[in-house]
């Protein structure tokens, strides 16, 4: 024993500061290291991640023109066809094959996913900020809750399909004379599914702020001087992120579902624009003979729906502090 | 002994009955699906053909036109001709004679003056009837007995069968409708989804743009007839659907006008549950070009009417130059197969009246810039689109929702493109394109549009009332609630005289020299009207279906008293 012993006699040592053993860790990095732990939460946000790049940049990579018509080169498999039926009509021009027309699916499934995520995610905000709103304001303050909730009751009652019908019928024309056919039926659209699908959200809220706000750290923040706006921000609507999570991810699928259903009865974007779920309905005629036009694009709306399903799991569990570290 | 004789009676009556085939309602139920959903089945408030079908269920004409084209009475004890005496020497009269004995379905009894009234209610100045061409020269319908009726025509009229032939000019009830003409028409809801008829079924519910339940109507003049007791008319949902559930599953037990790719409708067939039969008639897949602007800036009442006219389409060589950038047998491959040819023909049959125009088959792209280049369309700003003084040579391009038509759509905006012409399409629901409903903006009669796709044919053999649409002043306008039939709002007075001239001639190869003459005036001298296929009925049957006769000359349900259920 070479160290000389700490004197534990020393008076001083009691009122010392114990050297910092590791650096200060912001709340994030604490965030960040329970998500590490959820394996399906790093897949699906991977996942996310590469989808998102794929469709922006894609088309970088793969320079051809998704809406270009090649009649010669028409009903062509993917290329992994070949390896189970050597007869097929494969080409390595066309990895993924192309349509009954000869359109390339691979730049159309990356056309196609930057149209859909874009409705999916603007769609998936709006809805939330929506409904958070409402919720949280008809939760907290008892003197909108009942016109807040009457009006919800009153949105969720009205027929979706009309009423897209009828703000197609007044907004079209406008919308689309001041942004483009593209863009104007991109803001109808978020806007439609935005504004009819918030509801569900607002009552889930509703509800756990209502009994979060009976809780002792409420009553105590409340206690001490705080504002109802840092009530809300710092103790109530971190409690209620889990829900919105589910809420959100399950708003995204609708999105992107919801869009092509808009597409099949012609009310939704031009029908030479691609969308995965229009080429989804597209392919349905033929899903005996070609099943990979059916396969891709659903898989791809499924895998991305699900990693967004994962990523928001994961979120949840990282954002709660309670299970923190477990 | 007694009772043996009985019993051997009443077995041979049984063994009989499926041989006879049977009596009325024995065969239970019959299903057919449209998939463009009815809107109102009346012929006379909607140009549809999905409205007029519905209706020809119900509501009889004076005769109709069987499937080689020949004219058999219905509610006409026989076809007045200049040999029998029904048609008058100096041709400008023609007296029908009602078969005796004819009960409403409500019981009570078939009069001429139910004809008369039919008249009066589709020649109501305020009415906006959609069949109002079949009636062209009519001066005047009169009853002169209670089974005999008289019409009179203005001049010498050699073809006199415009009026109550064919399935889009049946007769209605006159104590039914006699409060709803003019501009009541459409208000008279009850009347109009409920019309007493003569047919062989009545209408127990409708529900518009969605089913028809019919049942046999008690009152059918063939006491043995219809063979089956009800029947489903199931609209809406698409071509696809309508195959499958005929040809696959053997849901219903016939789908009209299968709308399909070539290669999607052999594999349904594979189903073996029904077969597709095709026939070639007049059906007669077209781009329409839009003669006044559809520009939504421009106010409701002169929107797509002839007072404002069209910035480009009014220019000729632009409607050549997009007429000929098409490859039409490239289409009739993608879209139809052996149930298509490509024409250039507004009347492609009967052969008589095909006019020999073919110029159009062969695609020019060179040929078409050249046209654009001399007409002064140029791209002076670079952007790949033709213009001129400001204007763009921009394309609103819509249709009804089919596979087979976006495809088209596809295709089409391609070649444009390649010629310097800029396309956006859209695509409506069929129910609601071709629904005949004044007030919305997506019907192809108020043509919100540059250029629209459709399919238009005509009953029997005569093309007269089918040219007689393109008349001035028949152009769908919101003084007949929209429901004209001259679709591009063509107005020539010179074509209005071969109109004329066409209902005055007699001579059967007259007749065909100008109906060819009318034919290129709307086609290739002036491409208001673009064929692109002349295209063959395809109708999926159930193979238990018996007595199903594909017409080409009249509609889908025209013998529908005659079908029975193969045991």
């Amino acid at each position: 024993m070479t160290d000389p012993a700490p004197n534990p006699n020393t008076p001083l040592n009691a009122l010392q500061d114990r050297d910092i053993t590791r650096p200060p860790r912001s709340q994030w990095r604490e965030v960040w290291d329970q998500f590490k732990h959820h394996k399906g939460a790093l897949l699906g946000g991977g996942f996310l991640l590469f989808v998102t790049l794929a469709v922006l940049f894609g088309d970088m990579v793969w320079q051809l023109d998704p809406k270009k018509l090649d009649i010669r080169n028409k009903d062509i498999r993917p290329i992994y066809t070949a390896i189970w039926n050597s007869d097929a009509k494969v080409s390595w021009a066309h990895p993924l094959g192309s349509d009954n027309l000869g359109r390339d699916h691979m730049a159309q499934i990356i056309a196609g996913g930057r149209a859909s995520m874009a409705v999916g995610w603007a769609a998936m905000i709006l809805t939330m900020l929506i409904g958070t709103t409402i919720g949280v304001l008809a939760g907290y303050f008892k003197r909108l809750d009942g016109p807040l909730m009457r009006f919800t009751d009153l949105v969720l009652s009205l027929p979706i399909l009309p009423l897209l019908l009828v703000a197609v019928t007044l907004f079209r024309q406008p919308l689309r004379a001041n942004f483009g056919p593209e863009m104007g039926m991109f803001i109808l659209i978020v806007g439609v599914i935005g504004v009819t699908s918030w509801m569900q959200t607002a009552r889930i809220v509703r509800g756990d702020i209502l009994a979060l706000k009976e809780r002792e750290f409420v009553l105590a923040a409340r206690a001490s001087g705080t504002t109802s706006k840092g009530i809300i921000f710092r103790h109530l609507l971190p409690n209620v992120l889990s829900p919105i999570m589910v809420s959100a991810t399950l708003g995204l699928a609708t999105a992107i579902i919801t869009e092509s259903a808009l597409s099949f009865l012609g009310v939704g974007f031009p029908s030479d624009f691609p969308t995965w779920g229009k080429m989804l309905a597209d392919a349905v005629p033929r899903m005996q003979e070609f099943p990979e036009r059916v396969m891709l694009p659903g898989v791809m709306i499924s895998l991305t729906v699900l990693s967004v399903n994962y990523l928001g799991d994961g979120l949840r569990d990282a954002l709660d502090p309670r299970i923190r570290g477990r | 002994m007694m009772l043996r004789t009985t019993l051997l009676g009443a077995a041979a009556a049984f063994a009989l009955a499926p041989a006879a085939s049977a009596e009325r309602g024995s065969d239970g139920h019959v299903g057919v699906i449209y998939w463009q959903a009815p809107s109102i089945p009346s012929p006379y408030l909607s140009g549809g053909t999905k409205d007029g079908d519905a209706a020809s269920v119900v509501l009889e004409p004076l005769a109709r036109y069987d499937q080689d084209g020949n004219m058999v009475p219905f509610l006409a004890e026989g076809i007045p001709t200049l040999d029998n005496g029904g048609v008058s020497e100096d041709l400008k009269t023609i007296t029908w004679k009602l078969k005796s004995g004819l009960k409403w379905s409500d019981g009570s009894a078939v009069t001429a003056a139910d004809v008369a009234f039919t008249a009066e209610y589709c020649m109501h100045p305020e009415g906006g009837c959609a069949q109002l061409s079949k009636f062209d020269g009519v001066t005047s319908v009169e009853a002169v007995d209670d089974l005999t009726v008289k019409i009179t025509f203005g001049e010498a009229t050699p073809n006199p069968y415009g009026p109550f032939v064919g399935g889009q000019t049946p007769i209605i009830q006159k104590a039914q409708f006699q409060n709803c003409l003019g501009e009541k028409a459409q208000e008279c809801t009850d009347q109009n989804f409920y019309p007493i008829g003569t047919g062989p079924f009545v209408i127990k519910e409708f529900k518009p743009n969605d089913v028809i339940q019919f049942e046999a109507n008690p009152n059918y003049r063939d006491p043995a007839k219809p063979a089956f007791a009800t029947m489903t008319l199931k609209g809406g949902g698409d071509a696809t659907g309508a195959g499958r559930a005929v040809l696959e599953t053997g849901e219903y037990d016939i789908a009209w006008n299968l709308q399909l790719a070539p290669d999607v409708l052999a594999k349904m067939a594979e189903g073996g549950k029904g077969q597709a039969r095709s026939g070639f008639g007049t059906l007669v897949e077209r781009l329409e070009m839009n003669l006044t602007n559809p520009d939504p800036a421009l106010d409701a009442n002169t929107r797509s009417t002839r007072e404002a006219p069209h910035p480009f389409l009014t220019d000729m060589k632009v409607r050549k130059a997009l007429s000929m950038a098409i490859d039409r047998n490239l289409l009739v491959e993608i879209g139809y197969g052996t149930a298509g040819r490509a024409t250039c023909n507004l009347v492609p049959a009967p052969a008589i009246y095909a006019s020999d125009n073919t110029e159009c088959l062969t695609q020019d792209i060179e040929g078409a810039k050249a046209l654009l280049d001399e007409a002064g369309w140029t791209d002076s700003d670079g952007d790949g689109v033709r213009d001129k003084d400001g204007v763009k040579l921009s394309i609103l391009y819509q249709t009804s929702t089919n596979a087979v038509r976006q495809d088209f759509q596809a295709l089409i905006k391609q070649w444009w493109a390649e010629i310097g012409v800029e396309t956006e399409l859209r695509n409506i629901n069929a129910s609601v394109f071709f629904g005949g409903d004044p007030g919305s903006p997506d019907t192809f009669q108020k043509f919100y549009a540059d250029v629209e796709m459709y399919a238009n044919n005509f009953d029997g053999t005569d093309p007269q009332a089918y040219l007689s649409m393109y008349r001035c002043d028949n152009e769908p306008q919101p003084s007949n609630q929209w429901n004209g039939q001259n679709i591009n709002r063509f107005c020539d007075p010179e074509y209005d005289k071969l109109i004329d001239q066409l209902a005055r001639t007699g001579d059967i190869n007259e007749r065909a020299a100008l109906a060819k003459k009318m034919n290129d005036m709307l086609t290739k001298d002036s491409y208001v009207i673009v064929p692109l296929v002349d295209r063959g009925r395809v109708t999926g049957v159930s193979n238990t279906l018996g007595g199903f006769v594909l017409n080409t000359w009249d509609n889908e349900l025209w013998n529908a008293a005659d079908w029975y259920r193969m045991k």
